[in-house]
């Protein structure tokens, strides 16, 4: 397997700047436009919320350009834009929303920062594996516990610890990429031998489809026991195609198609909401169903995209307040309405960009660790933007999940950044210790500077 | 592991590219039809009352019949009806629950700023961030007219309708119809407001929703001897013609038999003049006119003044919806002479209602012309400026000049001599004709007057219907009831 050479060097400071203020104008302008498309007039939070918005992208600026120098430039702003994007949306639908996710904003820049700070070399994540396992799986599962689970909507998501209250499963998702990441690492030459044939396919040792098997259990617990149709297909969907990636066995995405079908077929005999989903899902405009139970939010969100039209009804021009849960799960239609077809289109491909981005960063890891991380990661932000995107949309039966840095959610937003931060932090490369930049001195730097330069070019 | 990364990044490119063509079908392709299904309704409405709505204005362009102002709520903007009831039937009303009724609903392109004559005030709003505002809608109402009708319909105990138009241009200068409703609560911005409001409406007996001088059909009585008389005359039976004067009338094939009012005989000997006749408001000489004249000449003088083979039928347009008078198909009365010569007085097959008649004693006032009834004369964008005009619309001519100068003066000896004398105005030549309408057994008659003035130059033409005999029950009459509030608003007309 050829592996690029890791980029070392810094990247020039201009694209980071430039991307940065970017983000930083589309998000305070959708802010203030919907401030005027509410009350006519700049909103009265504008200081605060500018300064926070200024401050916080400055900061992880400062934070980016030091501790991983040679990140890709285009990713935090990437991010951001999406943030500011769902910022405005969720400030036109309700400003004391709006307050708390500027709060979750201040402490999801700050967990990007911290993981930046922490994780100064990707692969300190390697060395825990069965740790990070662990927990991620213990996180999955905590709502399930007695006492402290609580069921909102219909799903078994939350933890309520005193007055805190969150959904473990928004940063679990990123411990089981991680643990899958370091896992397969390790066992991907013992799972690419194939041995068994089935058909065309070549198929590994029995013990070692184990891992396989126990994911779709894994999944499909997830799926009984918190009724939690979309997580359970995301993860099965990480895992296998981390899997596949690894082994390079198409095998094994066959395998696990055939097992998701085995398992959405079984969900949908047993489970009276799943088939009223797939109901919901197929008849959601019939007439007279509009107004049956359960079918009206998804209706509210088809109406709404084509009200929007192509240009939409403006920022606090058109009724997203109609759409159920607007701000979270549906945030993706109330775009729709106010932003028309341009908006949704605009978040298509900035999820796009941000994935592609990291399938790239994927692409020059410098170690089978890290690709398989940021692999992951980026399927991650990929397969849940279009679980959600595609429930609202009515590709696929809905299933309540939020959409990557745009729903308001705290636990969902810091995940994410979180996340950002293990990808960017993946694109640089590791630190450089620093007694050993001492000792090398300026030979090694000028002749990254040499290299990276000349390698970067193309990219900045 | 590369190879497998690059094709990922192909398979996803590929789920976004369906999402992207899914978003596209959603927002462009079927947009228009999922926008404006049925139950997306609740988002249209809040769209609507986001606009500065334009305002319903009398014809002095000043008096303000419904207008929006800004409100605090949910909605951006209230509608108001400074009048309450005044003017109830002919502005409608504006519910976010029940929709949109009469010229609220009719007008309602340009009112929201929706007409194509609007495009360029609505695009600078739209650039400079204002809220759209619809056009202001002016209409022939005459306040002085209106308060005087409804006045005069309050003062009686019964039930009341009255339309009263300006012969040479069609222009409804009043329109009232007792019992109303105040439409303010209907555009209350709180469902439980409207809905009780609505609920309270539609339980009570008296229909209050409904206007009787334009919605609904009464028999018109012996109001509808005028169309008699036009086709009489346009038939050449002149207002001289001499006609038996019997006391009762034998109906051909049937036992039946026409009697005058009250029974009596017409005075003027065996033979009496049509002109005779109308004064005295003779049953008997009519039916026997009916009868000579056919169903066929009947029913083709009914057309020629808008009447409608069947009701629903909308013969005659108007601003806002309305039922036009019937009279039967011809064909219809075939082996069924006895029913011509009722139908020749206004009974049985016949309904009209005050509008209805108003157009007829229109056409006779202006030399056999008939207007099409207009509401609506121009309307203004938010800055005055007029964008589109109504023009008066012809819609017949029922009558020869001669022969409407020749029925207005029958219609004058009906005032200065005849059933009529109620609705004398000193210095004034009135044309009218009175009506005592049965309307089945039991019933109290309804009392119907319809005249113009001045006779010499008409200006204003009434009808006015009192139902079930109002104030006076089964001892009224067209002259005693009905002709003294034709009166009111003839004045309330030649003053304004």
């Amino acid at each position: 397997m050829s592996r690029a050479a890791a980029p070392r060097g810094r990247t020039s400071l201009a694209p980071s700047v430039a991307f940065t203020v970017l983000a930083l104008i589309l998000s305070v302008g959708a802010y203030v436009i919907a401030g005027f498309g509410k009350r006519g007039q700049l909103p009265a939070t504008f200081a605060l919320y500018v300064t926070i918005f200024a401050a916080g992208y400055a900061g992880a600026l400062v934070v980016t350009r030091a501790f991983a120098p040679r990140a890709d430039p285009a990713l935090f702003p990437t991010a951001a834009v999406l943030v500011g994007l769902g910022f405005a949306m969720i400030f036109r639908l309700s400003g004391g929303l709006a307050a708390e996710q500027a709060t979750w904003i201040i402490v999801g820049l700050l967990a990007y920062a911290l993981t930046l700070i922490i994780v100064r070399d990707a692969r300190m994540l390697d060395a825990y594996t069965y740790t990070i396992g662990l927990l991620g799986l213990l996180l999955l599962l905590l709502p399930v516990a007695p006492g402290i689970g609580r069921t909102i909507n219909g799903a078994r998501l939350w933890v309520q610890i005193g007055p805190i209250g969150f959904q473990p499963a928004e940063i679990g998702k990123v411990l089981v990429v991680i643990f899958l990441a370091s896992y397969l690492t390790q066992k991907r030459e013992l799972l690419q031998v194939a041995t068994a044939r089935i058909g065309p396919f070549r198929l590994p040792p029995a013990k070692h489809l184990g891992p396989v098997l126990l994911a779709w259990g894994a999944s499909l617990a997830i799926l009984f026991l918190q009724k939690d149709l979309g997580a359970s297909l995301l993860y099965f969907g990480i895992f296998v195609v981390m899997l596949w990636v690894a082994t390079g066995r198409a095998a094994y995405l066959v395998i696990g198609l055939i097992l998701f079908m085995i398992g959405a077929y079984a969900g949908w005999l047993l489970f009276d909401h799943v088939q009223l989903r797939v109901d919901i899902w197929l008849h959601a405009l019939d007439p007279g169903k509009v107004f049956a139970q359960g079918f009206g939010q998804l209706a509210q969100a088809e109406f709404g995209m084509a009200s929007g039209g192509i240009v939409g009804t403006g920022l606090g021009q058109g009724s997203p307040g109609l759409i159920p849960f607007a701000s979270t799960d549906f945030i993706f239609a109330a775009i729709g309405e106010e932003l028309g077809l341009l908006g949704t289109t605009a978040v298509l491909l900035l999820i796009l960009v941000l994935v592609g981005k990291g399938l790239r960063v994927a692409l020059h890891a410098p170690d089978g660790f890290s690709t398989l991380l940021a692999v992951g990661l980026s399927t991650l932000v990929a397969l849940q933007a279009f679980v959600i995107i595609g429930g609202v949309t009515r590709i696929i039966p809905l299933t309540g999940v939020t959409l990557p840095f745009v729903s308001y959610g705290g636990s969902s937003l810091v995940s994410n950044f979180v996340l950002l931060g293990l990808l960017v932090r993946v694109s640089s490369g590791p630190m450089a210790p620093r007694e050993r930049s001492r000792r090398l001195g300026l030979f090694e730097r000028a002749e990254a500077e040499r290299v990276g330069g000349s390698e970067r070019v193309g990219e900045a | 592991m590369d190879r497998q990364i690059r094709k990922l990044g192909i398979a996803l490119l590929v789920l976004f590219l369906i999402a992207f063509a899914q978003v596209n079908y959603i927002q462009v392709f079927a947009a228009d039809r999922i926008a404006e299904d049925p139950a997306n309704a609740q988002r249209q409405l809040i769209a609507e009352y986001k606009i500065d709505r334009g305002s319903i204005l009398a014809a002095d362009g000043t008096t303000v019949l419904a207008s929006s102002r800004k409100s605090p709520g949910a909605l951006r903007f209230q509608r108001r009806y400074p009048h309450g009831e005044l003017y109830a039937h002919e502005t409608g009303f504006y519910s976010f629950v029940f929709g949109r009724t009469e010229l609220e609903q009719s007008y309602n392109d340009f009112l929201t700023g929706d007409a194509a004559e609007l495009l360029p005030q609505t695009l600078t709003d739209l650039v400079l961030g204002r809220p759209k505002q619809g056009a202001t809608i002016v209409t022939t109402l005459v306040p002085e007219i209106q308060e005087a009708a409804a006045t005069a319909a309050q003062a009686e105990a019964g039930d009341v309708a009255i339309a009263a138009i300006d012969p040479a241009t069609g222009d409804v200068l009043a329109l009232v119809s007792e019992p109303t409703y105040d439409p303010n609560p209907l555009a209350s911005q709180d469902p439980e407001v409207v809905r009780d409001s609505w609920d309270e409406l539609n339980a009570d007996p008296e229909k209050p929703l409904l206007s009787r001088s334009s919605d609904e059909l009464f028999p018109p009585g012996s109001t509808f001897k005028l169309v008699t008389a036009s086709a009489a005359l346009e038939n050449g039976f002149g207002p001289e013609s001499l006609w038996p004067n019997p006391n009762e009338l034998d109906l051909p094939l049937t036992d039946a038999t026409i009697e005058n009012f009250g029974g009596s005989t017409c005075s003027g000997g065996s033979q009496i003049t049509l002109a005779d006749a109308l004064r005295q408001s003779c049953n008997v000489v009519f039916g026997a006119v009916g009868l000579e004249l056919g169903a066929d000449k009947l029913a083709a003088q009914a057309r020629a003044y808008g009447f409608t083979a069947e009701a629903g039928e909308d013969l005659v347009p108007f601003d806002i919806p309305w039922t036009s008078g019937v009279f039967p198909a011809p064909e219809t009365f075939e082996g069924r002479d006895p029913a011509v010569a009722i139908s020749a007085i206004g009974q049985q097959d016949v309904a009209a209602n005050p509008l209805q008649m108003a157009l007829v004693a229109g056409a006779i006032a202006n030399d056999g012309v008939e207007m099409q009834p207009r509401l609506v004369t121009e309307a203004r964008d938010p800055s005055g400026r007029v964008i589109a005009e109504f023009q008066p619309q012809e819609f017949s001519q029922p009558l020869s000049p001669e022969n409407s100068a020749a029925l207005t003066q029958m219609m004058v000896g009906v005032v200065e001599a005849g059933t009529g004398t109620a609705a004398q105005i000193p210095g004034v030549t009135v044309a009218g004709k009175t009506g005592t309408a049965q309307h089945g057994e039991g019933e109290n008659p309804h009392a119907w007057f319809v005249c113009f003035a001045p006779a010499e130059a008409p200006r204003i033409a009434v009808a006015v219907i009192v139902l079930d005999g109002g104030s006076l029950g089964s001892e009224a009459t067209g002259g005693q009831v009905a002709a003294p509030i034709a009166k009111a608003v003839l004045e309330a007309g030649l003053g304004a």
